[in-house]
């Protein structure tokens, strides 16, 4: 294996007693003493600090930054206000999810977040596309951090009281003790949180601070895992990727109003044609939740099947596992569209037995944004 | 107590062999949510795998630790597979084997041994 790149707050995770795993090119924690279920909760009930610095941050910058990155995704981001910050999808010519991103917009300049494994990709993908006149900066002297939880609004706003008054997906620069944070209130869990860029100079400084917060705890990819799941949130390289639509998984609001048919700047992004055309007369699949009848959990890669003896796979679970706050195990498909109603029983085929599980509506659980 | 190199301890209770996992390795899986336990007087071969256990992350199965019949399972750990954290060596057995020759346990490790192992 190539050389794993080390986190800025190696040295923290070290010190917290963090379980290291490697992960798409990175040395990560997977998770803390207090283990997996133990974090997942904490998150739920108070606040957890995740480090995403293995995340991709990239800048654009120039006017036109926002019309000239339509070219590649859905998104309206013409109509991205200034402070602001919107979920997009890469997509490719057939359609398909080459990756998800967060685009925030801050003046002219657009500042994205990309997925770790396809960082690379992505910035060859902006480079080979993106018009002379727009300057890519991949931002590599920042960490990102992540504080999610009903909780993480008092800790931050002991350390920053303005960013009490952000509002879901706003997007601002703040000071932390002479320090720029690119903060914005999103997340990747379901909670109400925050996830913060900061220069790696001060990140150790600024996680130890917030761990000093009351209600802060560690917590790694492990529960990151289950929050982003329990809460529906899709992850690349399992329930999307080029092989899927932004529709087929249930991301069709990742495409404004704008760029559909009607709209000022209809189409215009790779695989518009298949996308819209799902979009009008919907797809032939998609993205389900699943819960397990029984106890086992349906891993990513077991078989669906319509009935107890069906012969044929009707589709695939994408992402599963144990749900630590819904105290059972839950699970993402794709399915036939016909199927994805919630209340429908399908089987799912684990060690050569055939499990029922029950469509469900997703998330599985109310998300806590602070809209 | 003996130790296998999967991390299986095995206790002798009277004529028959106590299995269960090791707190090494009730660590190394984190939360156990799920436990599947092999059929009573199956007969199992060292090596099958006769049970699942399924942690927040990962699934992975508990191999036979030698050549016998399981006459017993612990079913408290399908209702509460989090035992196997709690009382691994303990409470959180997951079945008893009848074994023709008790000396073959003279090949495993003991608890020395196993330290030596892990270490």
């Amino acid at each position: 294996m190539a050389d794993l790149q080390h986190l800025p707050l190696a040295a923290l995770h070290a010190e917290l007693g963090a379980k290291m795993t490697p992960f798409a090119g990175w040395e990560m924690p997977l998770q803390y003493p207090a283990g997996v279920m133990q974090e997942h909760l904490h998150c739920r009930a108070h606040a957890a600090l995740f480090d995403v610095s293995h995340m991709g941050q990239v800048m654009l910058r120039g006017p036109g930054a926002a019309v000239a990155l339509e070219a590649l995704v859905g998104a309206d981001l013409v109509g991205l206000a200034d402070g602001r910050q919107r979920y997009a999808v890469f997509t490719d010519d057939a359609g398909g999810v080459l990756d998800d991103l967060m685009v925030a917009r801050r003046g002219d300049d657009l500042f994205l977040v990309v997925n770790a494994a396809n960082a690379d990709a992505d910035v060859a993908h902006l480079r080979a596309h993106l018009p002379a006149g727009i300057a890519l900066e991949v931002v590599r002297d920042r960490a990102l951090i992540a504080l999610q939880g009903p909780q993480a609004e008092a800790a931050l706003a002991a350390l920053i009281p303005d960013a009490a008054a952000l509002r879901f997906m706003d997007a601002v620069v703040l000071d932390w003790d002479g320090a720029a944070l690119w903060v914005s209130r999103s997340g990747y869990t379901g909670e109400d949180g925050y996830e913060i860029s900061v220069p790696v100079a001060r990140a150790e400084a600024f996680a130890r601070a917030l761990l000093a917060q009351p209600g802060v705890a560690p917590a790694g990819l492990g529960a990151r895992d289950s929050l982003r799941l329990e809460a529906g949130l899709p992850l690349h390289g399992q329930d999307i990727d080029a092989t899927v639509s932004p529709i087929e998984a249930g991301l069709a609001f990742s495409v404004g109003r704008a760029r559909r048919p009607g709209g000022a700047r209809p189409g215009g992004f790779p695989g518009a044609g298949r996308i819209l055309h799902e979009l009008a007369h919907g797809p032939a699949r998609a993205r389900a939740g699943l819960l397990p009848e029984g106890r086992a959990p349906m891993r990513a890669g077991t078989l669906l099947f319509e009935s107890e003896d069906a012969t044929t796979p009707m589709g695939h679970v994408t992402s599963g596992g144990f749900g630590p706050s819904l105290e059972r195990p839950v699970a993402m498909g794709l399915m036939p569209t016909r199927l994805c109603v919630p209340g429908t029983r399908v089987y799912g085929e684990v060690r050569g037995r055939r499990l029922p599980a029950v469509v469900a509506a997703l998330p599985f659980r109310a998300p806590g944004y602070r809209k | 107590m003996k130790y296998t190199e999967e991390h299986e301890w095995l206790r002798v209770d009277g004529d028959l062999i106590v299995v269960g996992i090791t707190e090494y390795a009730a660590k190394q899986l984190g939360d156990v949510v799920f436990v599947e336990l092999p059929e009573i007087e199956s007969q199992v071969a060292k090596g099958d795998e006769v049970c699942v256990i399924e942690s927040v992350k990962a699934a992975s199965d508990i191999l036979a630790p030698l050549e016998g019949e399981i006459v017993e399972v612990n079913e408290a750990l399908v209702d509460n597979p989090a035992l196997v954290n709690e009382d691994p060596t303990g409470e959180a057995w997951f079945f008893k084997l009848k074994i023709d020759d008790l000396s073959v346990l003279d090949t495993l490790m003991d608890e020395d041994e196993y330290a030596d192992f892990i270490a």
